[in-house]
């Protein structure tokens, strides 16, 4: 169960907050959460379910740094109703790794040098599991097609790329493929 | 950024989102992909009541050619999706060069064509494309069903002729009588920006001449701008170097740019003027590739 606390004005419009039930999916564990339709999506991950991770940029769809998946799309997580998800799946950042093992594209970051400050690196990221999942065989410029919705402030995207290149050769060698 | 408070519905069908539009208030709007509503709410400039989101009525997403020849885009088709098709690429040269070059790849999974026209942003790449191949837009309401051409249904920056109860439903563009070609080209300063100027070109031949011409301006105006002049310097006459010419010197004419941070009035009228003589001598080379690809 999600909490999300709404400010009270002292006025009639707390009696007014038109609040839904939502179901959905984050990371594989079914949520329930009641949630005012202006909340937005990135307000949900971060601040009912306190998954982090996805970072909130630019707030104006230009940065992809709050991207996550929605039924395995990738989706600027701040230009979403977070009412939309009722019945979806998310992931996140978070459903990467497992409890002891490095997701291939967190370690391809790690091995290719593919942050600095790693603000954009979650966004990056799964703006990546969703092309892999989609193509396996990336050439870089589909990498670079694909992550251009995302920005890096820190530096080029060289490495970015490189270490998206690195988990597509990863998880084909992982799948014999 | 929040929006400011709204009611909101998911009604499961068409018809419940039309009696959700009739009774909803004076400010209602239609939710579908949300990449400009959402943002714009954000910032306060679209503060509605009530917001119908129609991601769940189903039959809405789809793409289709009809025995015709005519394509239907229904009012959930993403951008995405009409980005990998492969009727697109195989029908529709205009569209599928447009598809790729929509906002960026993560924009492009949730944002509709049908609601890109609808939002009537003057550099909308869609309004543009679809102009130019004389498309129209389908549109329900509780008094029916009405066919309303583009050239029609966009009335100024931000505005379409929808009545407040009306839903877009649907897109169709009309069947080539000849062989078409042309395409779509983008000026923008990176990935995801809006265009400092587009401009997009329909064309259908039949033999040596046009037979149908349609050329439309990005971003050069205070909305979408149909080039009619050039198309008509086209009409009738082969794809030569001094149709080709006038057509791109006409276009140029028809473009009302203004000097802004993406560029000086005077450049984004030069660049009108080439992106036209590129398209078109495309266009002209095609019919010389089919023949050798045969």
């Amino acid at each position: 169960m999600t909490t999300i606390v709404y400010e009270d004005h002292d006025d009639q419009s707390a009696d007014e907050i038109p609040v839904r039930r939502i179901k959905f999916t984050v990371n594989g564990e079914k949520k329930i959460a009641e949630v005012e339709p202006r909340l937005l999506l990135a307000h949900l991950i971060r601040r009912g379910l306190g998954l982090t991770g996805t970072h909130m940029g630019c707030d104006t769809t230009n940065c992809g740094a709050c991207t996550v998946l929605v039924d395995g799309r990738p989706v600027k997580s701040c230009t979403m109703l977070a009412v939309q998800v009722d019945g979806r799946e998310i992931s996140t950042v978070e459903g990467l790794a497992s409890a002891s093992e490095l997701h291939p594209l967190q370690e391809g970051f790690k091995e290719e040098h593919g942050l600095q400050c790693g603000f954009c690196t979650p966004g990056m990221m799964m703006a990546a599991k969703a092309l892999l999942e989609e193509n396996p065989h990336p050439t870089e410029e589909d990498v670079r097609w694909a992550l251009s919705g995302n920005l890096c402030r820190c530096t080029g995207y060289q490495n970015i790329v490189k270490s998206v290149l690195w988990a597509a050769a990863k998880l084909r060698s992982e799948s014999g493929s | 950024m929040y929006p400011s408070r709204f009611r909101y519905e998911a009604p499961r069908s068409l018809d419940e989102a039309i009696g959700l539009m009739h009774d909803g208030g004076d400010y209602v709007k239609v939710l579908a992909g949300g990449q400009s509503l959402v943002p714009l709410m954000k910032l306060r400039f679209a503060s509605p009541e009530l917001v119908v989101d129609i991601n769940n009525v189903p039959g809405l997403n789809y793409h289709r050619a009809d025995p015709d020849g005519s394509l239907r885009i229904g009012a959930l088709c993403r951008h995405a999706d009409l980005e990998r098709s492969d009727l697109l690429k195989t029908t529709q040269p205009t569209m599928a060069a447009a598809a790729p070059l929509i906002a960026d790849p993560i924009v492009r999974t949730r944002g509709t064509l049908v609601g890109s026209l609808c939002h009537a942003d003057p550099q909308g790449d869609w309004a543009s494309v679809v102009l130019a191949l004389g498309g129209s837009v389908i549109a329900q309401g509780p008094r029916g069903t009405r066919t309303i051409p583009l050239a029609d249904f966009v009335t100024g920056p931000f505005q379409n002729v929808l009545d407040p109860d009306e839903i877009a439903v649907e897109a169709v563009v009309p069947a080539a009588k000849g062989i078409r070609s042309g395409g779509y080209l983008k000026l923008e300063r990176r990935v995801g920006d809006f265009a400092t100027v587009g401009v997009a070109v329909a064309i259908e031949t039949s033999g040596e001449n046009v037979t149908r011409a349609g050329i439309a301006l990005t971003g050069v105006g205070g909305s979408t701008i149909a080039a009619t002049a050039a198309a008509e310097a086209l009409t009738g006459r082969p794809l030569t170097s001094d149709t080709i010419g006038q057509a791109a010197e006409l276009a140029a004419q028809a473009a009302r740019p203004r000097t802004d941070h993406r560029g000086s009035a005077e450049y984004k009228r030069h660049m009108v003027h080439t992106f036209v003589l590129r398209l078109l001598s495309r266009a002209d080379a095609a019919p010389d590739q089919a023949e050798r690809a045969a």
